[in-house]
């Protein structure tokens, strides 16, 4: 195992060489990267580049055609990694409230019947407290608005403390009000948690201000690093395998692919004009 | 005390046998029915809990021709029919159907066979009532224990993976990530789904046994915001629904003594679809409330 990495901080995620094939079509090619504890890393690319089969890899639901993928071991009889899926609906018949939600990231995968205990209300009222929750705590988790349903999923995620901390387009279908605070909200945990957040999304602008590093995927490929090393015309070019222009306007970015023709062959028309 | 309730309670009532069993019987299987069917709500499985039931039809009938209690007929075919409708994909949603009315529609041809065989070697039409609707006031008391068991049985499972069924409903990639076993789970549930189905065909009947799983569990949702106390409602709006159902049907036996008394599942049924509708009307200022301020807060 790779303990340290040079600077001191803490390597939580290694990615080595992975490939996955799924029915016989090759999804991800030779990834590698490294994620370290407290870093903010945003896992960008146009839908069906592959970042959730990448997500499903390191969750270890998919297995790897080659290639290895590490989790740091945390704590005895923790989860290592905490999880937000993509698109849960939550059904407003459900009978649960937000804090019950939060409680289930404690111990949900126990069997028998759940006792009441101090200490596990005053762990989950913390919790909640710390994503803002208190004032909806107590209503129907199928009755809160996206954002509100994203800030419960990922208190129920790192209520176990753990280094790693997965989420699937957790900005999808939020409006600009409530992505900037599920944003903000990720930031501060990895900062003041230490732990080391992973985020997929197919629209980085949003991230730009608090990513630390990004790993980019196009084409099954990926390039990783800093925002400033990866998105460029020069760097993405040469992933996307069409000429590729960068523009910043207004504090956004906007990646503009090149000739038609071939854009279509990698991502559909949405790699024409990417608003990445 | 007797006096004064004899206006509702019929002489007799509770010195007789077989109402005794019904109402011991009934309760017990009113408890399992709302606990499970609690879940089968919350897991979107009311369709594969009416289908197992339709199914157990073939197993009541074939038990029937041999001689045996219909239970058992019940509960063999049920955990046949759940293992392969596993087995065909139940973990996809659309698989899950499919796979469902496949199996619903061979096991009812089966029963359309052994139904007409019960009903030639019998030469009544007993057999088919009592399949189809329910045989609560003809159960022999030595079948409490057995009965007794298979509840245990069922509620135990249910209970026992209280808090990953909860979770594996709500996402099956959150709970394998929590390290759920989801498949073990649902293949535990869907036994303890056969089970209970099979127990309410034989108080209520195969047909009107979906009643007594989703009716109250649809119920209790509409109550409280928290799991358990839905389970534990709906075991309750199952329990009065029954008792109330056996006494009507018994006092029905004086109100109409020219047909012999009205069918206890039909009284059952009905009481639990007027607590439904009742339980609308209740609520329904209170969330449409509750919908307009998680609105404006969004916005």
């Amino acid at each position: 195992m790779q303990g340290r990495a040079v600077d001191g901080s803490d390597e939580i995620l290694a990615v080595d060489g992975v490939s996955v094939t799924l029915s016989g079509r090759e999804i991800l090619r030779d990834v590698t990267f490294h994620i370290n504890a407290g870093e903010f890393t945003g896992l960008i690319g146009s839908n069906g580049a592959g970042k959730t089969t990448l997500i499903r890899v390191i969750l270890g639901l998919i297995t790897p055609s080659s290639g290895t993928v590490r989790v740091e071991s945390g704590s005895r009889g923790h989860p290592l990694i905490g999880y937000v899926p993509q698109r849960i609906t939550l059904d407003p018949d459900m009978p649960l409230r937000a804090r019950d939600l939060v409680g289930l990231g404690i111990d949900g995968q126990r069997f028998g019947l759940p006792l009441p205990s101090a200490t596990r209300r005053k762990q989950v009222d913390e919790m909640l407290d710390a994503v803002d929750a208190t004032r909806f705590a107590d209503s129907r988790v199928g009755n809160l608005s996206g954002g509100e349903q994203q800030r419960i999923l990922i208190a129920h995620a790192i209520i176990s403390h753990p280094r790693l901390l997965l989420l699937d387009e957790p900005l999808a279908n939020l409006d600009i009000g409530s992505e900037q605070e599920v944003v903000d909200l990720l930031a501060r945990i990895a900062r003041e948690q230490r732990i080391a957040v992973l985020i997929s999304t197919h629209d980085m602008n949003p991230l730009l201000p608090v990513m630390d590093r990004i790993v980019y995927v196009a084409n099954g490929r990926i390039a990783t690093g800093t925002t400033a090393e990866v998105v460029s015309s020069e760097s993405l070019t040469k992933l996307y395998g069409v000429h590729v222009d960068v523009i910043h306007v207004h504090n956004r970015i906007l990646v503009v692919a090149g000739r038609r023709e071939e854009a279509l062959q990698h991502g559909g028309s949405e790699s024409i004009v990417e608003l990445v | 005390m007797a006096a004064s309730l004899s206006p509702l309670i019929e002489p007799g009532f509770f010195s007789n046998l077989p109402v005794q069993t019904a109402l011991v019987v009934g309760g017990v299987v009113a408890v399992v029915s709302g606990i499970v069917g609690t879940f089968t709500v919350m897991r979107g499985q009311s369709f594969a809990g009416h289908s197992l039931a339709d199914i157990g039809t073939a197993g009541g009938s074939a038990a029937f021709l041999v001689g045996i209690s219909p239970l058992f007929g019940f509960v063999a075919m049920n955990l046949m029919a759940a293992g392969v409708m596993e087995w065909i994909g139940i973990r996809r949603p659309r698989g899950r159907d499919l796979a469902t009315g496949i199996v619903l529609g061979a096991a009812l041809g089966l029963a359309a066979l052994f139904l007409y065989l019960d009903s030639t070697a019998s030469s009544t039409t007993g057999a088919t009532i009592n399949v189809l609707f329910g045989s609560i006031f003809t159960l022999p008391s030595s079948m409490v224990p057995v009965i007794a068991v298979f509840s245990v049985v069922a509620a135990g499972i249910v209970l026992a993976m209280y808090r990953p069924l909860i979770l594996s409903s709500i996402s099956s990639d959150l709970a394998t990530a929590q390290g759920i076993p989801v498949r073990l789970v649902g293949i535990g549930y869907l036994a303890a789904l056969a089970v209970a189905v099979s127990l309410s065909a034989v108080t209520i009947g195969a047909i009107l046994s979906t009643a007594l799983l989703v009716g109250p569990a649809a119920t209790a949702l509409r109550l409280t915001n928290r799991p358990g106390r839905a389970a534990a409602f709906a075991a309750v709006i199952g329990l009065v629904a029954t008792w109330l159902g056996v006494l009507l049907a018994y006092d029905s036996y004086y109100w109409f003594p020219t047909t012999g008394g009205w069918p206890v599942s039909f009284f059952v049924v009905t009481l639990i679809f007027l607590m439904y509708l009742a339980s609308q009307v209740r609520f329904r200022p209170r969330s449409g409330v509750q919908r307009r301020s998680t609105l404006t807060e969004a916005g």
